[in-house]
């Protein structure tokens, strides 16, 4: 009688099965979580009937997006989260989740002034001055910025070699590639333009705002994107693919745009991809082919980030990364490392996002490899923090273990 | 054997709402009601506290009465009373016209009706059906029926009447011509006894024509079942109605966390009300006539289908039974048949219950020469006293229960039982405790009506084994568990049977799975 008895609001899907509260992380670590499935398709019937029934303890929802992946039902339990948060929810600390959440903002005035900057937010005193008045964990170890941003890079140094390319790439960075860690970009353009392919940057790129959506600034998170559909547009009418070196930005751009912003992005999420996915495509269907160094070796564990297991592309790091002749590779089981981007900055949730992460950390040290894959730049900071082992992105093992002499060679058509 | 001045028979919400006048004005009250309460017409109907409106072209004196008792029950049953304000759209198939009339005719019957064009009416109710041509804004809210009458149970008890719920009448006891009490059956033990009392009401609904008879006594009932689906979720926030002659299917009501719409309307036999089955041409024609109210009905997962029966009573005038009132009835078996210490108080609403109760009482209170006014218009009932307004970090659980039982929850004991066990509607232990202390609860099915355990969208499969398991502790009897179950999963398969389709399939096999077990 009905032709589908499930609408739109999508939270009646759910049979209450409640596979998703037993792989919720944070679940385990913090009794106050009342769990995925009453925060989200309970929560949301209550909620549509009075926002009063909001509950502040839906903050603790990492956003890791695991009761997505578990749900038989299809119920997409993260984005009602994230979208009751966006809707009803408001900031204990607004002015220190603004800071966290204005990467751009944040990265911009800093990276100018990086070696103070630097020194700075590591010394003692000022930990404790931003724990105590803050609430940023005195713990947490933060990312060092760059003095020079990977867009001043590109434009004194790697704009003029794309010139003789006649097959391009756009390249979303992301923040953490242009103010702290410029050279997982460099590593991105030598390894796309050894594939011979030549590498653009956006018209204009915006922070893709997953941190500004877990914050709760929805709008100003809108307007990036806004601006990044634009600039997506414009790469995608060139026939240009665009490249990703950050699962968590990729996932962003790539499911919250619609599910949680309500932004229409259907025209260009196909384009949208990580370079991992989009090498390992090219190399199968032979229209790429890689020569990689003899004398390459190298002890990986890859450690699979949450929104990699949303997007369900950690497969195809995996393969590329075993193609390499001198890596010998180890998976371990998927575990959250707990950090959540800006959430384990937070002095109220760092002790349960060091809880969570335990266990990841115990099976990393175990391991005991040369360096930990991964391809989100947060999981890498908690690695690194308190697993004690480097980190590094996929990119930058394929940049190091390329022949790239002989793959130009293989490439040039 | 136990004495009483006052016997009342039915558990509906006209016996409890009596019971309780009858408890206030100081008479040694006692009702009897052969299942739960609310188990007839009270618990099956879309819980919509009338303006009055939808009766005042037809009906002008129940509208009246309506309005009256509405603005009452707002304010004595406020924690059962969600004050939604309703709304009366004409469609383009709709008479155009009738507006009009129907604006003329509740203002005359002192209904607030206004009418607002149709882009504020969007605004105002997103879900209404977009294709409207006008809109009518009245006063209607939607209630509680379960808590309105488990509050006027519980105000009763707490003025010293006792509630005697799983006692079936099975004669009366007569003296002389005159009723002076009745012998019960227990329900689950068989074990017969007789109370006495002055005065004996019969306030059974669709049912009191069997109770008249059994004292001797001709009470021509119209059985006319109502069927309704309920949804599992909100969609709408006011109540809609259909700006025409009233018809089927043309009132979609929130409720709570869901939301229902209804009725149908059709003869039944007598035989026949003790189980009503929503048939499929009954669902086909709600569901047609819902999306009409509210398109998004089209693809909203449909809970339960349940019927009601109406307890029409046919005039004293007419024998044919073709002239019905939805007025009140209030006979006096003394005047009319010859019966002493018998009366019988049917017809009416939900929504005039208080009314029924007051008029029943006088009559009693003038049989028994008591001379006290009631006061059911002013007292608030139990839980209704004041606004808690829970803080915002209060647990959901915390609110929710607050929503259900208001100041009621300042009895409940959180202290290691705040664990929730029904996730959908957030019922906690704590909770569960109170009912049974308080609420008369005596199986599961009873628990679901005081609480709104199992009413979610998992209809009770992931929480009845840890639910049956604690009522089972709080009751004292561990080797019931089973049995609470086994009733509970066919009482909640009949609902569930009749709107069985998609995912509600899907759902369906899950917990026939997992019951199985």
């Amino acid at each position: 009688m009905q032709e589908k008895n499930a609408n739109a609001s999508n939270f009646e899907q759910c049979l209450k099965c409640s596979i998703c509260t037993a792989v919720c992380p944070m679940m385990e670590a913090n009794p106050h979580y009342p769990g995925p499935k009453q925060a989200g398709p309970d929560g949301e019937r209550y909620r549509i009937k009075d926002p009063a029934f909001y509950d502040l303890t839906l903050k603790y929802c990492l956003n890791c997006k695991r009761c997505e992946v578990s749900c038989p039902s299809g119920v997409r339990i993260g984005d009602i989260i994230q979208s009751a948060r966006l809707k009803y929810g408001r900031s204990s600390n607004p002015v220190r989740d603004y800071m966290l959440a204005s990467t751009d903002l944040v990265g911009s005035l800093a990276s100018p002034f990086a070696p103070v900057v630097n020194r700075v937010l590591g010394m003692k005193p000022v930990k404790a001055v931003m724990d105590g008045v803050m609430g940023v964990d005195s713990r947490r170890t933060f990312p060092a910025y760059s003095g020079r941003r990977f867009e001043q890079w590109f434009r004194s140094e790697a704009a003029c070699r794309q010139l003789g390319f006649r097959r391009f790439i756009s390249y979303f960075h992301g923040c953490y590639v242009n103010y702290n860690y410029p050279q997982l970009g460099k590593d991105l353009v030598k390894l796309v333009n050894a594939c011979g392919y030549g590498v653009h940057l956006l018209d204009r790129e915006k922070c893709c705002g997953v941190a500004l959506i877990s914050n709760g600034f929805g709008n100003q998170a809108r307007k990036q994107a806004e601006t990044n559909l634009k600039s997506f547009r414009t790469a995608v009418a060139n026939g240009e693919t665009v490249l990703t070196s950050s699962s968590t930005c990729t996932f962003t751009m790539r499911d919250e745009y619609s599910n949680v912003l309500g932004l229409d992005n259907s025209d260009v999420r196909d384009s949208l991809l990580l370079a991992t996915k989009w090498l390992y495509d090219h190399i199968e269907n032979g229209s790429i082919r890689i020569a990689f160094r003899k004398d390459y070796h190298k002890r990986i564990v890859y450690h699979t980030a949450c929104h990699m297991n949303k997007l369900g592309w950690a497969i195809y790091t995996t393969s590329l990364l075993r193609m390499i002749p001198g890596v010998e590779l180890k998976v371990i089981e998927q575990k959250c490392c707990g950090i959540a981007g800006t959430f384990g900055f937070k002095k109220e949730n760092y002790p349960y996002s060091q809880k969570i992460g335990s266990e990841l950390f115990e099976a990393l040290r175990v391991a005991n490899p040369e360096v930990v894959v991964t391809e989100c730049e947060t999981c890498k900071w908690q690695i690194e923090m308190s697993a004690c082992l480097p980190v590094m992105n996929p990119i930058s093992i394929l940049a190091e273990a390329i022949d790239e002499k002989e793959t130009i060679k293989l490439n040039i058509r | 054997m136990k004495e009483y001045d006052v016997i009342i028979i039915g558990g509906g919400i006209t016996g409890v709402g009596t019971a309780r006048d009858c408890a206030l004005r100081g008479l040694k009250t006692l009702l009897v009601e052969r299942f739960d309460l609310t188990n007839g017409a009270t618990g099956r109907n879309h819980g919509l506290l009338h303006s009055g409106a939808r009766y005042a072209v037809t009906d002008r004196d129940s509208a009246a009465e309506c309005i009256r008792e509405n603005k009452i029950l707002k304010r004595i049953a406020s924690n059962c009373v969600e004050e939604t304000e309703g709304l009366f759209i004409t469609l383009p198939e709709d008479d155009p016209a009738y507006q009009d009339k129907f604006i003329r005719s509740c203002r005359e019957a002192g209904i607030n009706a206004k009418a607002i064009d149709p882009v504020e009416a969007l605004r105002m109710e997103p879900s209404v059906n977009p294709t409207l041509t006008g809109a009518v804004k009245v006063p209607d809210a939607s209630v509680d029926p379960f808590r309105l009458a488990s509050a006027n149970a519980l105000d009763a008890s707490i003025h010293g009447a006792e509630i005697l719920t799983y006692h079936t009448v099975v004669a009366f006891v007569k003296e002389g011509g005159r009723v002076v009490g009745v012998k019960l059956r227990d329900s689950r033990s068989g074990e017969e006894s007789e109370v006495r009392a002055s005065v004996t009401v019969n306030a059974a609904g669709i049912w009191g024509q069997k109770i008249a008879a059994m004292a001797g006594a001709e009470i021509r009932m119209l059985p006319a079942k109502g069927s309704l689906l309920v949804f599992g979720h909100r969609v709408n926030r006011m109540v809609i109605n259909r700006c025409r002659k009233p018809a089927n299917a043309d009132i979609l009501v929130p409720g709570d966390v869901v939301c229902v719409v209804g009725t149908t309307s059709d003869k039944v036999p007598f035989e026949e009300c003790d189980d009503m089955r929503v048939t499929a041409a009954e669902v086909k024609l709600l569901l047609e006539e819902g999306c009409k109210l509210a398109p998004s009905l089209a693809d909203t997962r449909i809970l339960r289908a349940y019927a009601g029966v109406r307890p029409l009573v046919a005039a004293d005038d007419d024998p044919t039974g073709r002239s019905t009132s939805r007025g009140i009835v209030l006979l006096d078996h003394e005047r009319r048949d010859g019966i002493p210490g018998f009366i019988s108080i049917t017809g009416g609403k939900l929504t005039s219950y208080r009314l029924m109760g007051e008029l029943a009482t006088d009559l009693i209170c003038k049989k028994l020469n008591v001379n006290k006014p009631c006061r059911t218009a002013q007292l608030p009932l139990p839980g209704s006293e004041k606004k808690l307004n829970p803080a915002k970090r209060d647990a959901l659980a915390f609110k929710a229960a607050e929503g259900r039982h208001g100041t009621g929850i300042l009895r409940m004991d959180f202290a290691g039982k705040s664990e929730v066990l029904c996730e959908c509607e957030h019922v906690t232990r704590a909770e569960i405790a109170y009912a049974v202390k308080y609420l008369d609860v005596n199986n599961l099915v009873d628990l679901r009506r005081r609480t709104r355990i199992g009413m979610g969208t998992c209809q009770g499969t992931f929480c009845m084994g840890k639910v049956a398991k604690a009522l089972a502790e709080e009751l004292g009897c561990p080797d019931r568990e089973k049995e609470f179950l086994e009733q509970y999963a066919r009482e909640r398969w009949k609902g569930m049977a009749p709107v069985c389709w998609g995912d509600s399939l899907r759902e369906a096999e899950y917990m026939r799975k997992l019951y199985r077990k």
